[in-house]
């Protein structure tokens, strides 16, 4: 296969993806000290969805995201340590720490929020999209979404009026196995999640989520025709996650040894640096050298959170309206 | 000043919106009508408040959707956030129950939750109420489980001059607005200003002044609480009849300048009556204007009880100028509870 991109973009993607590996497992190790409040979804696993997907995406295009959304928000550009103090309550944080981990958002990227509410994002997706096909300004729009969300009626509403209004929007589903405790092969009653979101009316196609190739590529396509005033689609990316639904998940209901097993078999970065290693796209040590980066951002990131002022309790009442 | 029907001063003020600011456009069920039918496009609204919009505004503004109340809403509120002025309608208030979620936990939390990065300038436009005999699930108003959500902003026109002046007023607001426009008032002539008409959100109107007791009253219930006080007018009591116009926000100086005036207080409200706008604002008063009051505080609501459908049924299930005035009476027999 010849590259499909400059090495350039190679290295930008791995940073991506590894800076939300690091930024996961780290918060994997800070959680149980206790500094971290409220309830916590890590997205360990599924990097090459959440970048390959926002590899294809300009500033200006916005995607709505959910509970579990750090790798959504990291791929489209939020800042790292403003993260970190959100995820912490911190004032200095994306949403001033009125927000936390289900709810961070950054509108300056085109990040128009994770979401607590599973299948609370699409219809907020077709809105947007409705809202760029009438304004005629060529963005795209993208309302992520797991294998639990594509139960809810919210999002099948969203995907027939998305058809109906023929507006520039892409539904991804994550479909990493599991709806909080509950097998995914259990909860979703069609054979394949693809047709039945082909049976919606818009084309869907199935991925390998493990495969950053593989999602930029179906991803690309996805998008020219949005863009090019088609109408949406949907893309169901199969994957896994390294952790549980949320952090102190006990996990008991996966076998013992899935998750170390899936570490080996299914890890997107792996399958990322043997592959641009292999086919001498770019070296090892190019790889590594970001690594080390991302983790002294993340070590600092994490230093800089802690030490962060609380938000001040006169912000308690503020922002509620514009004005009242 | 002219005057018009409660429908024609919502046509009036969204057709003056419209033609003002192009970001606005309406979603709903049929707000155009015939989309795709073998007969004829553009039946102008369900309940007729969009006559010849869809040729004047095309299909970008007017957009007929799906019966889809989440997707209607949630459509509405993400155009919101990226550059529209939509108005998203719900064709009866019950249907709420549909689209709580896009409402309660998306619109009005993003500009807190996102720590002020956005305003959500939505309006969702909902027909409420009873007195056409249209049942439990058509006939409700559910104005109080909007106005307990911090974010949302409430609007209740009781005449067709409010509903002129706060529509206009809504379409320029830049938060999330619910309006709701009372389905048996549809018909209710009027004086209305013409041409542009804002009135401010959390201004009462007092529609009438006396010196006995304070009525406020919701909606519908202005005009029954008008007749009410006509009746007492007859034995030389005179109220004072309060109209909030929006629940949310609240004008309690209005409410309570005026109980301090009279010393009574009634509170008429359609609304069933549990955690009820009415019992909102008795709260308020007791509270805040308990030196105040002179006798217990009235509230004449609905019972505790669905909407029924039976013409009979219906008529003593919505409180009427009768009881208004009977209420009334009582707070000026002193010890009344």
């Amino acid at each position: 296969m010849s590259q499909p991109m400059s090495a350039e973009d190679l290295l930008g993607a791995w940073r991506r993806m590894v800076t939300i590996r690091e930024f996961e497992e780290r918060l994997h190790k800070e959680m149980p000290k206790g500094q971290i409040p409220g309830f916590t979804h890590l997205y360990s696993g599924q990097e090459a969805i959440a970048v390959g997907v926002c590899d294809n995406l300009s500033l200006e295009d916005v995607i709505v995201s959910t509970h579990r959304g750090h790798g959504h928000c990291l791929a489209k550009g939020c800042d790292v340590k403003a993260m970190m103090q959100e995820i912490y309550g911190r004032a200095g944080g994306l949403c001033g720490g009125k927000g936390g981990s289900m709810h961070i958002a950054d509108f300056s990227k085109g990040m128009l929020g994770a979401n607590g509410i599973v299948g609370g994002g699409p219809p907020l997706a077709t809105g947007a999209a409705l809202a760029f096909r009438n304004l005629g300004n060529g963005r795209v729009s993208v309302g992520f979404g797991g294998d639990g969300s594509s139960n809810q009626g919210t999002v099948f509403e969203a995907m027939n009026m998305a058809v109906v209004l023929k507006v520039p929007t892409l539904f991804v589903f994550e479909n990493n196995g599991y709806s909080e405790n509950t097998a995914a092969d259990y909860a979703i009653g069609a054979k394949d999640l693809a047709s039945r979101c082909a049976a919606f009316g818009m084309p869907a196609e199935e991925g390998d989520g493990t495969d950053y190739f593989d999602v930029y590529e179906k991803t690309r396509r996805a998008v020219a025709r949005a863009r090019n005033g088609e109408g949406p689609s949907s893309l169901v990316f199969t994957c896994t996650r390294f952790f549980g639904h949320f952090e102190g998940d006990p996990q008991k209901y996966r076998a013992a040894d899935e998750v170390a097993r899936f570490r080996q078999s299914k890890d997107c970065l792996g399958r990322f640096r043997t592959r641009v290693t292999g086919e001498g796209w770019v070296r090892d040590a190019a790889l590594d050298e970001i690594r080390e980066e991302v983790l002294a951002l993340i070590d600092e990131a994490v230093e800089e959170a802690m030490a962060a002022p609380m938000p001040d309790l006169a912000t308690l009442t503020t922002d509620v309206y514009t004005r009242y | 000043m002219a005057v018009m029907t409660y429908r024609e001063a919502l046509t009036d003020a969204y057709r003056l919106s419209m033609r003002k600011d192009p970001r606005i456009c309406i979603l709903g069920e049929d707000v155009a009508g015939g989309a795709g039918a073998s007969g004829q496009r553009n039946i102008g609204g369900i309940f007729g408040p969009w006559p010849d919009f869809l040729p004047e505004f095309g299909e970008q503004r007017m957009i007929d959707t799906p019966i889809s109340e989440s997707a209607i809403v949630g459509t509405a509120v993400g155009a919101a956030l990226c550059g529209l002025r939509p108005v998203a309608e719900i064709m009866f208030s019950d249907f709420l129950g549909l689209c709580l979620d896009q409402i309660w936990n998306q619109a009005a939390k993003f500009r807190y939750m996102f720590g002020g990065q956005t305003s959500c300038p939505v309006v969702i436009r909902v027909n409420t109420g009873a007195g056409m005999s249209a049942g439990s699930q058509h006939s409700q108003t559910g104005y109080a489980m909007m106005t307990n959500i911090p974010g949302l902003k409430v609007v209740v026109p009781a005449t067709p001059a409010d509903v002129k002046g706060l529509v206009m007023t809504a379409l320029q607001d830049p938060d999330p607005v619910i309006i709701f426009d009372h389905k048996s008032l549809f018909t209710e002539k009027g004086e209305v200003p013409e041409g542009e008409f804002y009135l401010p959100f959390g201004e009462a109107d007092l529609v009438r002044e006396g010196d006995d007791c304070t009525i406020v009253a919701i909606s519908r219930m202005v005009k029954f609480s008008e007749k009410a006080a006509d009746k007492l007018a007859e034995d030389g009591i005179t109220v004072d009849i309060v109209n909030p116009r929006t629940l949310s926000p609240l004008d309690e100086e209005t409410i309570l300048e005026s109980v301090a005036h009279t010393g009574r207080l009634v509170v008429v409200d359609e609304s069933n009556p549990r955690c009820s706008a009415a019992t909102d604002i008795a709260a308020l008063v007791a509270s805040k204007g308990f030196s105040s009051l002179k006798a217990a505080i009235e509230l004449v609501t609905a019972p505790h009880s669905p909407p029924p459908f039976a013409p009979n049924l219906e008529r003593a299930y919505v409180p009427g100028p009768k009881h208004i005035e009977a209420a009334v009476r009582r707070t000026l027999q002193g010890r009344n509870r």
